[in-house]
């Protein structure tokens, strides 16, 4: 990015339309084509068997699940979390940084917030596939109906409902918005009609005139001043889920921080691994270059190690304040039967972990993608700690239950990541630019203007 | 290099978004409309029955109480319809070869009951209980409005749960001496409606009625 100094206007030009070319080659002459053709092949396998296990769910209703009653909520609700989770590290990226002025980010943003975006919606899935009566869903809604129900606002369900609602639209618009100048790119480099008439249509009619950048500025950042604080508010919310139920192991105080800082662990390992694969794959390394895997991985372990104070002070909470039922309840995680999700939380997200103190190994891409990889299967299992051990056995023998997931709670769940979020992700990487071109290009010009002073 | 758009595509693409969100509020305007219309809830509609029979015959015509029928509407859940043995202790001596009886007299001779269509009907997961509400003085008319004026019989009220609402947040000006509930004309209290009010507060107090708990869900939903 910070090869030339001296660059003449011209050659400054000649460098901007290489990165362009760069990037809307992927959508316009896909390079390696058979291997995302059977990327997709695999995916669409995903999706029969997402669709099949769905169809069965309905038919059978959530009995087919593994959920009993002490533990009601299960995978479906881990899943959920563990999507939302994912999804945060995308609007943090994006938004935050964005606002921040943070040039590098611009390597990273566009298919952050694609995977926010699939990523939300297969979480906003999940609620609705357990509900058992899904076919009801909307009455969590407000509107006024001939049954006089008003949803109950003092339930952090309700207020699930319209965080998950609340962040879809955001980060479909901040997305939207963020793609329209190139998606005129690709219009203006479309060959085809069909392809000028699609990425006309989604272009909106954008010509890059002065007044359309000043609209579209104001529009982009406002947005994202929107989308940042929702980051917070909502996975807030989500262990309010939790800590509105008076259960041992769910009231220690530090669980919005925890939750929160949590999901950007987790999202931050998953952008690390797709920023590595499709570095890969592309052959972009002079656009997501050693810089952006250094910084990931320092975001990573920054976040890392704030998660992992958070099960140091849920630990302490337990202990200091010595009640019986919260003892059992840490001790059963320690011991009892699903003690492996609690020790398999801890290896995975915090153990190797600790090699991206060094800088060889962050900007190895090898090594981040395999530690993003422990520490997403990590996070999936805290998620399915918190739950399970904490619902399984609370104040009374007599509700002491065991809980393990069916077949159709496995088969439902590999399918959706399969077929709902790499499905729509590998579509959005073939017919849409990856990264954003014209953001790269300002921040290079920006960044060669301030070193140059002029 | 031809244009891809012609000058008019920018309009074409919102008066397309534009109809659209028309069609938005006008499915949602429709469907607010059809919850709530006699089609959905059957307030007025009629309903064949194997034998016409008219209530407004027996009720206004003759002055045969309610209860002499529905059976149980004061002791359980269910007011009951008619075995055939009730139609018989009249029909045996009155009417005895009228052919629009003969469905009778055969469900009479063979055993088999009589098959009427429900009309009044609230879903399987409402409990509602007839005994309580008449015991406590809520008159028949309130529910099933002027059945001595239905020649075939009809829903009077849409047994919406607003519906149901709308009395149990309120019962008080619904509430009549018990003795009086299958009275359909019962007009005392139209000249003094200061009694009214003064009977419906008294009885919410003597049989312990909570509005508050009369709302709450598991009071009809168990």
């Amino acid at each position: 990015m910070s090869e030339a100094v001296d660059h003449p206007g011209s050659q400054r030009r000649a460098e901007g339309s290489r990165v362009t070319r760069q990037i809307m080659r992927i959508p316009t002459r896909y390079p390696g084509k058979w291997v995302w053709d059977l990327c997709f092949l695999i995916c669409l396998c995903f999706l029969v068997l997402f669709l099949v296990s769905v169809v069965i769910l309905f038919r059978n209703g959530v009995g087919v699940w593994g959920n009993t009653i002490p533990v009601n909520w299960g995978l479906a609700i881990s899943n959920y979390i563990f999507f939302v989770g994912i999804g945060h590290a995308g609007t943090l990226i994006s938004a935050m940084l964005l606002l921040l002025n943070e040039h590098w980010r611009n390597a990273l943003n566009r298919f952050a917030e694609a995977m926010t975006l699939v990523a939300v919606i297969c979480a906003g899935l999940y609620p609705i596939l357990h509900l058992g009566r899904f076919w009801r869903f909307y009455w969590m809604a407000p509107y006024p109906n001939t049954m006089d129900l008003w949803p109950q606002f003092k339930s952090p369900l309700t207020w699930d409902f319209f965080a998950v609602l609340t962040y879809l639209i955001v980060s479909f618009l901040f997305w939207y918005i963020g793609l329209v100048p190139d998606l005129a790119t690709m219009r203006d480099r479309a060959k085809k009609r069909g392809g000028q008439v699609f990425y006309g249509v989604l272009a909106l009619g954008w010509r890059g005139s002065a007044r359309h950048w000043a609209r579209w500025n104001q529009s982009y950042r406002i947005t994202a001043a929107i989308a940042v604080p929702l980051v917070v508010s909502v996975h807030s919310e989500i262990s309010l889920l939790f800590a509105a139920g008076p259960i041992p192991g769910w009231t220690s105080t530090v669980f919005p921080p925890y939750f929160v800082l949590g999901a950007a662990f987790s999202g931050f390992a998953v952008v690390s691994m797709i920023a590595v694969v499709l570095r890969f794959a592309f052959r972009l390394e002079e656009i997501v270059t050693d810089r952006h895997l250094d910084l990931l991985g320092q975001l990573l372990l920054a976040c890392g190690m704030m998660t992992a104070f958070g099960y140091v002070a849920e630990i302490f909470d337990a202990l200091y304040a010595g009640e019986k039922q919260d003892l059992q309840t840490l001790f059963d995680r320690f011991t009892g039967e699903n003690a492996w999700s609690y020790w398999g939380a801890v290896i995975l997200n915090f153990l190797p972990l600790q090699l991206l103190w060094w800088k060889r190994m962050r900007i190895f891409p090898v090594t981040l993608f395999l530690i993003g990889l422990s520490v997403t299967v990590g996070m999936w299992l805290e998620r399915y700690m918190l739950l399970v051990t904490t619902l399984y056995r609370d104040y009374l023998v007599s509700s002491y239950g065991s809980y393990a997931p069916s077949f159709w709670e496995w088969s439902l769940f590999i399918g959706m990541i399969g077929g709902v979020f790499l499905l729509p992700f590998l579509l959005f990487i073939r017919f849409f630019p990856a990264i954003s071109a014209f953001e790269i290009k300002e921040s290079q010009f920006e960044d060669q203007g301030e070193r140059q002073g002029d | 290099m031809a244009q891809i758009f012609t000058a008019s595509a920018d309009t074409r693409l919102r008066a397309f978004f534009l109809i659209m969100l028309l069609v938005v509020l006008g499915v949602a305007a429709f469907a607010g409309g059809l919850a709530d219309s006699t089609y959905v809830t059957m307030v007025g509609w009629f309903r064949d029955q194997p034998v016409p029979f008219s209530h407004q015959h027996h009720v206004q015509g003759l002055g045969i109480d309610c209860r002499y029928c529905h059976t149980g509407v004061e002791t359980s859940a269910q007011a009951g319809l008619p075995a055939t043995h009730v139609c018989m202790t009249c029909h045996s001596q009155v009417w005895t070869g009228a052919p629009l009886l003969a469905l009778v007299r055969q469900s009479f001779a063979s055993g088999t009951p009589l098959e009427w269509n429900r009309v009044a009907k609230v879903p399987d997961y409402v409990y509602f209980n007839h005994s309580i509400h008449v015991t406590r003085g809520v008159p028949c008319v309130e529910c099933h409005g002027r059945i001595d004026e239905m020649p075939l019989t009809a829903r009077a009220q849409p047994f919406q749960m607003q519906w149901c609402l709308s009395c149990h947040r309120d019962p008080a000006p619904h509430l009549r001496p018990p003795e009086q509930v299958t009275q359909m004309d019962w007009s005392d209290w139209e000249r003094d409606p200061q009694a009214h009010k003064d009977y419906g507060a008294l009885m919410v107090q003597a049989y312990g009625i909570e509005p508050d708990k009369l709302v709450q869900c598991n009071t009809c939903h168990r």
